[in-house]
Order: structure tokens, then C-alpha cells, then sequence
């Protein structure tokens, strides 16, 4: 399969990697190896040490924490082959991306795909440096699953609106800079009277409380909005068009949530091993109790399938040039097996895999606990499972409509 | 589904055409009301070799396309769609121990033959009725075999029988010392005990000492193939008839009950598609085979197993009746189940494959 022009792609990619084996070996600061992104997800406050400063500004220059987005608002302007060999070679470096939050996962491309010119211009370079942190103004107290339902109120005030209203499970609202959110500014229409705007949380009349969890400290508030003024450039797309961009952005939510890749990498350790160390075993050092050992087979061959499930349908996407439709599955098939594979690993801790805090827990076993309280929550948010069934029965299969 | 070159979209097409044109349920409907043990439509299976089935899996030096198992998963999923009953799969299965353990020259005189449909072959390992390879008997001395085998599939039309024995793989042709005794299962194929008396055996010599299990593992994928196009028929019929019928004054698909039951369907059943697909993939590969068959045909029997439940209670009353399809499904569902590994079973492999 010799073709002429296999040699020269050969040549840029190896030349591509090279560049970024350079840039890591100029900026990477040796300290970070190993860590994780503070910023990337929604657990943690701002608090960046100089050496992680450091990192982030280099990477943000070049715009490869958001490697395939447009260059000429901060991206990287590359190609999926090329943000490829980034993420290989960061990971070889032992680097972290240090760009990401919800910025970069959800409202980044929402606003690339409908925000105008200025907008973008506005808002993306701060995403790809990693100088702002974004929150998700969506779940008010009285519209969870019936997200339509929202209340909160921006009344048209001629220059700006005056929003008025409470939001409610705003993750990492207490740190926020900004905030993206759907206001109702048409009480005669359920879904037509939304729109999209964005909301500056350092504006007066904001006020953001954190929510103790089941699972203890979160990164869940509840934020209150009282005679905020939003200016009128902030509203994304047209007046009555937050629910069709509303409804995009949480795809790129549920991607995020089930996201084969991440989990994956959560949960790579064989529950198998993590039995061995804590049951007895038999002479070929099988696990001793053959219930238990049945049930983790049961699981670890479903989440692997679920893996395979995952990683199918981005091939299909990719051949077909659109979502595939087994991607409709994944949010609940994840969410449901990771959730098991947590009360799993309660039963082969026993309750050393119940601690809740002291010397006597390992740190491993403490985060484990803590991470199956708060995983009840990935079946209930970002469309409940129940939610997503609705979407599977009514957009895949074509059942009716029920009432 | 998995992303298929031209070659195999072309194959998965003709499959599909012929057997939605010419092979229905109501052909398997024949041959059920025919009673003839061997339970397939001999010309059928002339024209499912002639259109080069029978040796997608065989070299092309002798006879047949090298296309490989995924290839030929694309095939058996749209037979098992209209449950066409044909000895394909165990013929596919037999003819790789021969690619795999034959010598030249007895892959010269056998492949060529099954790729063609002139000659039949079909696997015999198991001894009792649940699928356990570490418990063989069956043994050789001076070149004839002894031993009975259990549930051999497909054993009424097979010209060739591949046999495990203590100390590896034979080739026995029927004939003297070979006899069949019929063992009707609920799925109305071909299925015999078939006991050896000091047949004639030539060991297949190469393949080294996974021969059996890579043997079995391809067994697993086809098998679980198979699986896959009936679970599909099985999802696609209900929904179809959750979309018709009408009760309360309301097509029963408008019904969230029913809606929610087939959204854990569809789930379930892109989960073994994945898998059975992978286990395919996999055997073409060369690479991690004996896991991933293992996870395929554990997918294939847990998924199959819901759905032909769920098939009849959603279809209701008339899902208990002949007249319908569903219930051919359910009975061959069982079979496939148990056959090259109950779920215990290859929960125990996998256990064993992972070091716990």
C-alpha cells in the first residue's frame, strides 16, 4: 500500500511529535509529573502553585489544551491526528492537559457552533488559556428531569435584561467567573420562551451557596439571582432559542459523563486484583469465595463490553460523519455499571469499605466511599437515566409520545 | 455495527437479501414439518456455498475467500435472523481446526470440499450435556478412535467429524465405527450422541496445544453471531408489534412501561453487539483471542437470554403460540446458551483468564 503520499504524512506527524517532544522537555515542569488537572473538573478551588501557573500559560499560548479548536480565537488549529499525538505525548511525559472545566467540555463548542463574532472573540481565548472558569446555569429547584420548566425570569429592560430567580445544583458555582445559563424570557411558552444567556458571578445580586452531599463537602450550590443585570450582547443565538442550544450543549455534557475514554482510565484497575488483596485465595491463587469471584467475572466482562460499546461508537461516528445512535446508550450504560462496580467493591472490602474518615482507612478506600455517595448522583444529572430512556424510546425507536 | 470495508458490506447485503428472499422463517418452517433429522434444505446449502459461504474462512488456495470472521459473522448473523437452519457455522467451525492443526495434504483434500458444500463437517468435543472440554475420554490407539460424543450439532449431515480426543484433535470420516443416535432438542435442528467404535482417525498435528481451545473460541464467536441476528429479529419484531397493537384506546409503544423496558433493550443489545463484533475482530487479529471470545459469547448469552423473554411477555398471549416466531427464538436461544459455554462457565474462564 505504497502510496505516494503515505511517506510525506509519515514525515509531518513524526516531525508534529517531535515539536511537541520539544515543547514538553522546554515546559513541563518535572514537580507536575503525575499530578492531575486541578482545574479541569469542578472539584476545587483556584489555588495554582507557580510551577502549575507555569504550565498552563505555556500550554494556553499554544492553544493545545483545546488542540482541534479554530486558531483564531486561542485554539490550536490542529487536526485530530495531530491532538492525537499531543494527548500520547503527554501522557508519555507523565503531563496533564491543563485546560478543561466545563468550558472546555460543554459551553466552549455550544458557543463556537451558535455564538457571533464577537462572542467568540470574547469569550473562547480566556477557555483555551485556561484564565476563566465556567459554571452551568440549568436545575432550578422546580425543574430537574423537566428541565423546560425553569422559572427564572430575565425581564427585557431595553440595553440589558434584570434577571431574577434561584438555580440550583450549579456545579462549582463558588468558584466560577461566569456562568451559561437558560433564562425564561417568555412565560407564554414552555420551550420557545427560553433563552441562552451568560451571567458575569461577581455581578450584584448573585449569591452562591455550596450544598453539603450525602457524600459530604461538594462541589454543587445553589445560586441566587436577584436583580441581576445582564447586558444585552450577553444573550447567545436569538431570544426563544436557549432550549435548541441548551439541548446541544447537554450532549457534550452526556459524552463527558459517560466518556468511554475517562472512565476508563477511573476505572482500570481489574476489581479481580483489588479482591486478591483483601479475600482469601485458593492454592492457585483463585479468590476463595466463588460467589464473589462469579460476580466480579459478571461484572468486569459487561464493563468491558460497555468499553468496546464506547469505543464502537466513535468509530461509527466518525465513518458516518454524525453521532452514532448506540451513543444514546452510553450515558446510561456507564453511569449504571460504575455505580455497580462501587457497591461491588464495598462487598469485597467489607466495611473497611465503608470508612468515612481516620487512620485506619487507606486513602484509596476513604475517596472510594466518598465516590460512591456522590456517583448516585451521574444516574440523576445530565438527564436521569429515566430521562435518557424517554430520549432512547421516543428519538431512536420512534414509540409515541406518551403522556 | 462495526466499520466494514466494501467487500464485506457487499457480503452482509447478498446475506441479507437471500435470506430475507429465500430463506424466511417459513423455510425453517419446512424443514420443522419435514422431521427429517438432518434438519436442512440441501439446496439451500448448495446455494449458500455457491455464493462462496462455506469458505469464508478457508484460504484461497483451497477454494475459499480468506475473508475471515468477521466476514463470515456477517453471514451467520443474518441467518440467524430467519433462523435458517444450515450446518454453516459447525461446518466454518471444523474447517478452521483443519486451517489451523491440518497438514498440507489434508487440508488439501478437505478444505477445498467444505468450501465448495460437496462435503460436510462438524465439531465434536463435549461428553455430557454441559460444555466442559477439560472432561474428554474419548482416545486413539494405532489410529482408531473410541468414545462417545454428546449433542454433537449438525452431526446427521456431516461427511467428516473433528474430534476431540485426550491427546488432541482427529479427523473421522462416517462411516464404520460412527453411530448417530438422534437426540431431538427443543430448537428442532440436527443434534446426535455419536459413539465411536475404533474409527479410522488421522490427528490434525499442528496448531500445538491450544488447538482445541482456538477451535472453541471460534466456535464461541460464530456461535455467538448467530445469537446477534436473533436477538436483533427478536428487538426488531417486538417493536414492531408494540407499534401495532392497540389497548386502552392506545398503541401499547406509546405506553413509558413498555417504552423504558425496550430503551434497556436496545442498551443490552448494543452491548453485544460490541462484543460479539470484538470477539470476531479479534480472531481475524490474532490477538487476545481467548478473552475476547469469552466475553462475546457471555454477552451473547445473557443478552440473548433476556431478550427472548422479554420477546414473548411483551408480545403477550399470542407470543405463546406456534403461529408466531418469538417462541422459535426462545427454544433455539437455550440451545446456543449451552452450547460452547454456559454463562458459569465462561465466567469461571474469564476468572481464570484475569488471574483471580
Amino acid at each position: 500500500m505504497a502510496t505516494q503520499i503515505e511517506p510525506a504524512t509519515q514525515t509531518d506527524e513524526d516531525a508534529f511529535r517531535a515539536e511537541v517532544q520539544q515543547f514538553l522537555a522546554d515546559n513541563f515542569p518535572a514537580e507536575l509529573k503525575g499530578q492531575s488537572n486541578a482545574l479541569a473538573g469542578v472539584d476545587g478551588p483556584t489555588n495554582e502553585t507557580p510551577a502549575q501557573t507555569k504550565w498552563r500559560e505555556a500550554v494556553g499560548a499554544r492553544g493545545w489544551g483545546t488542540p482541534t479548536w479554530p486558531k483564531e480565537y486561542g485554539g490550536g488549529g490542529l487536526t485530530k491526528a495531530q491532538a492525537k499525538i499531543i494527548d500520547q505525548e503527554f501522557a508519555k511525559a507523565g503531563a496533564y492537559n491543563p485546560i478543561g472545566g466545563m468550558g472546555v467540555m460543554m459551553f466552549g463548542p455550544t458557543l463556537l457552533e451558535y455564538g457571533n463574532e464577537a462572542q467568540k472573540k470574547e469569550h473562547i481565548p480566556p477557555i483555551t488559556r485556561g484564565e476563566i472558569r465556567w459554571c452551568q446555569g440549568y436545575s432550578e429547584p422546580n425543574a430537574g428531569s423537566d428541565l423546560a420548566n425553569l422559572q427564572t425570569f430575565a425581564e427585557d429592560k431595553g440595553d440589558h435584561y434584570l434577571v431574577n430567580g434561584q438555580k440550583t445544583w450549579t456545579s462549582g458555582g463558588q468558584w466560577a467567573d461566569k456562568c451559561f445559563a437558560i433564562v425564561r424570557t417568555d412565560k407564554s411558552d414552555k420551550h420557545k420562551g427560553i433563552s441562552f444567556m451568560l451571567i458575569d458571578m461577581d455581578k450584584p445580586g448573585v449569591e452562591v451557596r455550596p450544598i453539603t452531599m450525602i457524600s459530604g463537602t461538594s462541589p454543587f450550590c445553589e445560586t441566587f439571582f436577584t436583580d441581576v443585570k445582564v447586558p444585552k450582547e450577553n444573550l447567545v443565538g436569538e431570544e426563544g432559542q436557549g432550549w435548541t442550544i441548551g439541548k446541544r450543549l447537554l450532549q457534550h455534557e452526556r459524552t463527558n459523563i459517560s466518556g468511554g475514554g475517562s472512565l476508563a482510565r477511573l476505572m482500570g484497575q481489574s476489581l479481580g486484583d483489588i479482591a486478591k488483596k483483601y479475600q482469601p485465595t485458593g492454592a492457585d491463587g483463585e479468590l476463595a469465595d466463588a460467589v464473589l469471584r462469579d460476580k466480579i467475572a459478571d461484572f468486569e466482562i459487561r464493563w468491558n463490553s460497555f468499553l468496546l460499546t464506547a469505543r464502537r461508537a466513535m468509530e461509527e461516528s466518525k465513518a458516518a460523519g454524525g453521532v452514532s445512535e448506540i451513543s444514546s446508550v452510553l450515558k446510561k450504560l456507564g453511569t449504571k455499571l460504575s455505580q455497580e462496580r462501587s457497591e461491588l467493591l464495598i462487598e469485597i472490602r467489607g466495611l473497611q469499605g465503608l470508612g468515612w474518615e481516620g487512620d485506619g482507612f487507606s486513602d484509596g478506600e476513604l475517596e472510594a466511599v466518598r465516590a460512591w455517595l456522590f456517583g448516585k448522583a451521574t444516574t440523576i444529572y445530565g438527564g436521569s437515566t429515566e430521562i435518557q430512556n424517554n430520549i432512547i424510546a421516543k428519538r431512536v425507536l420512534g414509540m409515541l409520545d406518551h403522556q | 455495527m462495526a466499520v466494514l470495508n466494501e467487500e464485506q458490506e457487499m457480503l452482509r447485503d447478498m446475506a441479507r437479501e437471500w435470506t430475507v428472499n429465500e430463506s424466511p422463517v417459513t423455510e425453517f418452517r419446512k424443514v420443522r414439518a419435514s422431521g427429517e433429522p438432518e434438519a436442512f434444505n440441501r439446496d439451500a446449502y448448495a446455494t449458500m456455498a455457491q455464493m462462496g459461504w462455506a469458505g469464508v474462512i478457508i484460504p484461497e488456495e483451497h477454494g475459499g475467500s480468506d475473508f475471515g470472521f468477521l466476514s463470515a459473522g456477517l453471514v451467520v448473523e443474518e441467518l440467524g435472523k430467519t433462523l435458517t437452519a444450515s450446518p454453516l457455522v459447525m461446518n466454518t467451525v471444523a474447517a478452521s481446526a483443519i486451517v489451523l492443526g491440518g497438514s498440507d495434504e489434508q487440508k488439501a483434500r478437505w478444505l477445498p470440499r467444505l468450501a465448495s458444500g460437496e462435503a460436510i463437517a462438524t465439531l465434536a468435543v463435549d461428553e455430557g450435556p454441559s460444555h466442559d472440554p477439560a472432561k474428554i475420554e474419548t482416545s486413539v490407539s494405532d489410529g482408531k478412535l473410541s468414545g462417545t460424543k454428546a449433542f454433537v450439532h449438525e452431526a446427521h449431515g456431516a461427511d467428516l467429524f473433528v474430534v476431540a480426543a485426550k491427546d488432541g484433535l482427529y479427523l473421522v470420516e462416517k462411516g464404520d465405527g460412527v453411530a448417530l443416535t438422534t437426540r431431538k432438542l427443543t430448537d428442532q435442528r440436527s443434534h446426535a450422541d455419536v459413539t465411536f467404535d475404533g474409527a479410522a482417525a488421522e490427528k490434525l498435528a499442528n496448531g500445538g496445544d491450544s488447538l482445541l481451545d482456538d477451535v472453541l473460541d471460534r466456535a464461541r464467536v460464530l456461535t455467538a453471531a448467530e445469537m446477534l441476528g436473533m436477538a436483533q429479529q427478536v428487538f426488531d419484531d417486538t417493536l414492531d408489534y408494540l407499534k401495532q397493537r392497540v389497548q386502552f384506546n392506545q398503541v401499547l409503544a406509546s405506553l413509558q412501561a413498555l417504552q423504558h423496558r425496550m430503551a434497556d433493550l436496545f442498551a443490552d443489545l448494543a452491548q453485544m453487539r460490541s462484543a460479539v463484533e470484538a470477539g470476531l475482530q479479534a480472531v481475524d487479529a490474532g490477538f487476545g483471542v481467548a478473552r475476547a471470545a469469552t466475553i462475546a459469547k457471555t454477552e451473547a448469552n445473557r443478552v440473548m437470554h433476556t431478550m427472548a423473554n422479554e420477546g414473548i411477555q411483551l408480545h403477550g398471549g399470542i407470543g405463546m403460540t406456534d403461529e408466531y416466531d418469538v417462541g422459535f427464538y426462545l427454544k433455539r436461544a437455550r440451545v446456543l446458551e449451552q452450547s460452547f459455554g454456559s454463562s458459569s462457565w465462561l465466567k469461571d474462564r474469564f476468572s481464570k483468564l484475569s488471574g483471580y
